[in-house]
């Protein structure tokens, strides 16, 4: 069977965090024949920190990654954290519609910047082999979800283009296509908080309760993320989240990756559920009786 | 000899910030056969036109260039200048050094040399100028206007009045367009169908129009004062002149479940209908798609009861072709598809509408007599939201311009509001207020401080539904960005204005050019605010631009007159800048060879055949002509015509080849 190869950026997350995403994407990538190949030395893509402090530092950072990239022959790179991937974006549409930019950038790295290898998420990569998802299933993953898209895989339009800014259906497709019922909810895009996970934790708790609350009043039994900040905030951060919602509520957070990892029939532990906060545990579905004439 | 003068404008700073005016006219005057050559601060001024004037006289010359801006902006005024002057006016020709030069350059010394070439040129080619004389068309003394709505209807009033014939064609089955939809009107609060209705009745009982409903405009040839019309009647399977609009025939039909377009789908209607009570003619049309006699070829349940025995299933659309002198374009607007604004809602939450759809609530021809009822439940709204700007200026995901009335019509939907259901709350989100006009800043004020309407300055990111009520969430950007969360009833939002569908097609087939939103673009944007591109087709209303009533009003009255001046000459001019086929003498003789290459390749139609015979009438030989009539000057015939037979008068091979070889 061909193999589809990409490039691949861990970022800080991965390797640290979110090493449960890492485990099952790298599970999933080897069951549906998708070969991540490492960018050689990669460097941090700045992330929260660099764009509040310099803005040539937010954009020389990525382009550096995609250089290194580029230099490895890679076409595209697929960056699992929105952060990351969302900086690369950003970096990328900046160098090509902004020749001022470009010029400061190629001066900083002291390097021609030409063509840069094209950044995409989590969910790109897998809508790419969507088809061959299906037939691989073994274990229809039939739990009713909130897909979470959170801000950063999906803003700003211009330079994500991801397929509706304000009601994206990717990831729901995705999660139908391993057997889910994915729910119409009212904040797919919300704002978690993001890294105020560390700064101000209250925040977080305040922002990720409605969230929960709104989910689980539309009777979600899981959430679906595809990003490391969206994950930590509802699932490491469910204690402050509780709180504001004066309930202790138990329903899990998993990646997509879990997901369809869980559909094809992946042992829980390469997929890293076992590094959840949040029991990965979902309510026991009636048994069907049978009917006796 | 030739006698040139050369007339150097320096059009205020436009062109002399750029290009030296001085050494340009010190180099005209070293070019071979010019006589005389001078600068000007604005010579399209009367003493710069003076100038020119004495200037053909004191020097006896016999070609003027003139190296200003483009001849577009002012080459008839420089012609008919030299015409006073005594010259023929096509001897007077415009180097064009403002768009061609000194717009386009940096000031420096190379853009002076392209402006001395660019005079060089115009000297080359005026020199081998010949007079030449207008050509004389007769005008069809008869108006076309397209569109229904208040703009269709006042522009064929006011010609009808001046004593032409119109005829005014609309596309659905009664003239009022969107004006009849209306509830109130800003800034008066008087009621839209009591001031329209009256009109659409004059309009049509006037002697001198024709109306054709239900009907659209197939094709449109020729030119200015000659237009030919096509214009499709489409069936409605009726005959008009038995119906006598008593209306059986819609409480008859059985099938009435179809969402009523008029209503904006907030109520329903049968498969033959009049699209609402007050509608001219208030005759019915069979809806096709929905009728059972097409759908299963039984029913015909109106014939039986037609009274007049005026239902007629097997007729057929009509083709009528009319001879046309101008045209005037009121086809409106439409209002932008809320389908992609998710993040309010709209089409998951029925209490989610649209300006319109509330303008149809609020009427007293409504569905609900005019009492504001939200439509999911029918239930007062104790809270109403109505965002300004859902689409308008938000260069991401709608259109970058200001639709212009929203911020009004808002202001009057939230008074109406207020008037309508006491103790109401209504929250108006907006980006700016944008209300000038007469008394319109006054009607605004009056929402706020009379009717008490919450102005809240920001954007809302999301509508969305917590336990059966709808939650807007925005920013008070007035509050220091505070967020605001605002449970209401019904949201209202103010959609963008957007050219009507199909504008384009429209404008492509009428040969008018249009924006990049497919508004149709004027002539000039200040001076000729109502002509379009194409001589004898005219703009009124909202196909322009987004243009509340009053304005619509003033425009549809001013592409009237311009109609009505134009029907005022006995005769028009047209430029004599046609195809010629060489017929030197003596009398046969033509180079051409009678290929008939040029007749494939004229995109008018206006090539003929022509026989040249002698004495004894023997033909000797079948050669083309351009009808003057119809030739536009494109020049296409003279670039495929192997034996070089045909020449564009004023853009002649010689002329053409004497430019380019000078350069």
């Amino acid at each position: 069977m061909s193999s589809l190869k990409v490039g691949y950026y861990p970022g800080c997350s991965l390797v640290g965090s979110s090493r449960d995403f890492a485990e099952s994407l790298h599970a999933v990538a080897e069951a549906l024949s998708i070969e991540l190949c490492e960018i050689p030395e990669w460097n941090c893509c700045g992330a929260s920190s660099g764009h509040m402090i310099d803005h040539l530092v937010s954009i020389a950072l990525p382009i550096n990654v995609l250089l290194k990239a580029r230099k490895a022959g890679m076409e595209q790179v697929m960056a699992p954290c929105a952060s990351c991937y969302n900086r690369l974006a950003t970096a990328s549409h900046e160098v090509a519609t902004s020749a001022k930019t470009r010029q400061q950038v190629e001066e900083v790295l002291q390097t021609k910047i030409d063509k840069l290898p094209k950044v995409m998420n989590v969910i790109e990569l897998l809508a790419q082999v969507a088809d061959s998802i299906g037939p691989k299933v073994t274990k229809k993953f039939e739990q009713t979800v909130a897909c979470y898209y959170g801000c950063l895989l999906v803003r700003p339009a211009k330079v994500t283009g991801f397929d509706k800014t304000e009601d994206p259906v990717e990831m729901d497709k995705l999660v139908a296509a391993v057997g889910g019922k994915p729910i119409d909810w009212n904040f797919k895009t919300e704002c978690c908080g993001a890294s105020f996970s560390i700064s101000r934790t209250c925040v977080v708790g305040r922002l990720g309760a409605k969230i929960m609350k709104d989910a689980i009043d539309r009777k979600a039994e899981a959430i679906v993320v595809a990003c490391p900040m969206c994950h930590s905030n509802l699932d490491l951060r469910r204690g402050e989240v509780n709180r504001h919602m004066e309930k202790a509520t138990d329903v899990p957070v998993l990646f997509i990756t879990q997901v369809i990892g869980l559909a094809l029939g992946i042992p829980e532990k390469k997929l890293g559920l076992a590094r959840h906060f949040v029991p990965v545990k979902f309510p026991a579905k009636p048994v069907a009786t049978q009917v006796v004439q | 000899m030739a006698r040139v003068g050369v007339f150097i404008c320096h059009c205020g700073e436009n062109i002399a910030g750029t290009v030296d005016v001085n050494a340009v006219a010190k180099a005209a005057l070293d070019m071979p056969g010019v006589v005389h050559a001078i600068e000007y601060k604005y010579m399209c001024s009367d003493p710069g036109q003076t100038m020119l004037k004495d200037a053909i006289a004191e020097k006896k010359l016999d070609g003027v260039v003139v190296a200003a801006c483009s001849p577009r902006m002012h080459e008839p005024t420089f012609r008919r200048t030299a015409e006073e002057g005594g010259l023929n006016p096509y001897q007077c020709e415009m180097a064009n050094l403002r768009e061609h030069c000194s717009w386009v350059h940096e000031k420096a010394p190379p853009t002076t040399d392209k402006a001395i070439d660019l005079v060089r040129l115009q000297v080359e080619k005026v020199k081998r100028n010949h007079p030449l004389k207008p050509i004389r068309v007769p005008i069809t003394k008869k108006a076309l206007v397209l569109g229904g709505g208040i703009a269709g209807i006042q522009a064929a009033l006011d010609i009808a009045n001046t004593g032409s014939p119109v005829l005014l064609v609309e596309k659905s089955p009664s003239i009022g367009g969107h004006m009849s939809q209306l509830s109130e009107t800003f800034p008066t609060l008087d009621c839209s169908q009591c001031i329209l209705t009256p009109r659409m009745v004059e309009a049509a009982r006037h002697a001198n129009i024709t109306l054709y409903t239900y009907s659209e405009l197939e094709k449109l040839e020729g030119f200015i004062g000659n237009f030919k019309a096509t214009i499709r009647k489409k069936a409605r399977k009726i005959d008009e002149k038995l119906c006598n609009g008593c209306g059986v025939c819609q409480q008859k039909c059985p099938v009435k479940k179809i969402p009523d377009e008029f209503n904006e789908g907030l109520s329903n209607r049968a498969a033959i209908y009049v699209p609402f009570p007050q509608a001219v003619p208030n005759k019915p049309v069979i809806d096709l798609a929905n009728c059972t006699y097409y759908k299963t070829g039984k029913c015909k349940a109106c014939e039986k009861l037609c009274p007049t025995k005026a239902i007629r299933f097997d007729q057929e659309d009509q083709i009528e072709v009319h001879d046309i002198g101008a045209v005037v374009l009121a086809t409106g607007y439409k209002t932008m598809p809320v389908s992609n604004f998710s993040e309010y809602g709209y089409g998951k939450y029925k209490d989610v509408i649209d300006g319109m759809k509330f303008e149809r609530l609020a009427s007293a021809s409504g569905p609900t007599g005019g009492a504001i009822r939200r439509p999911s439940d029918g239930n007062a709204p104790q809270h109403v939201v109505f965002i300004a700007c859902a689409g308008s200026r938000d260069r991401l995901k709608g259109v970058p311009y200001c639709s212009k009335i929203c911020c009004m019509y808002t202001a009057k939907h939230a008074m109406l509001y207020q008037h309508k259901v006491h103790g109401g709350t209504a929250t108006v989100f907006y980006m700016d207020v944008r209300a000038a006009g007469k008394n319109y800043d006054e009607f605004v004020r009056r929402a706020v401080e009379d009717d008490g309407v919450k102005y809240v300055r920001g954007r809302v990111s999301r509508v969305y539904e917590d336990n059966g009520q709808l939650v807007v969430k925005g920013v008070d950007t007035l509050l220091g960005g505070e967020q605001v969360e605002i449970r209401a009833d019904m949201v209202v939002l103010a959609t963008a204005v957007q050219a009507q569908d199909g504008a384009e097609e429209l404008a492509q087939t009428l040969h008018v050019s249009y924006d990049p939103y497919k508004f149709f673009a004027e002539a000039h944007p200040k001076l000729r605010p109502v002509e379009t591109n194409t001589a004898g087709i005219f703009l009124a209303g909202a196909c322009q631009a987004p243009r509340d009533i009053p304005e619509t009003v003033a425009q549809a009255s001013g592409a009237a007159v311009k109609v009505a001046g134009l029907f005022s000459q006995p005769e028009l001019t047209r430029e004599p800048i046609i195809a010629v086929v060489d017929r030197q003498p003596p009398p046969v003789f033509s180079h051409c060879v009678g290929c008939f290459l040029c007749k494939s390749a004229c995109p008018y139609q206006a090539i003929e055949e022509e026989s040249i015979k002698n004495r004894q009438g023997d033909v000797l030989k079948v050669v083309a002509k351009v009808n003057p009539g119809l030739c536009q000057g494109c020049g296409t015939c003279v670039s495929t015509c192997r034996t070089k037979a045909i020449d564009l008068q004023g853009f002649s091979n010689e002329q053409v080849f004497a430019e380019l070889m000078c350069i």
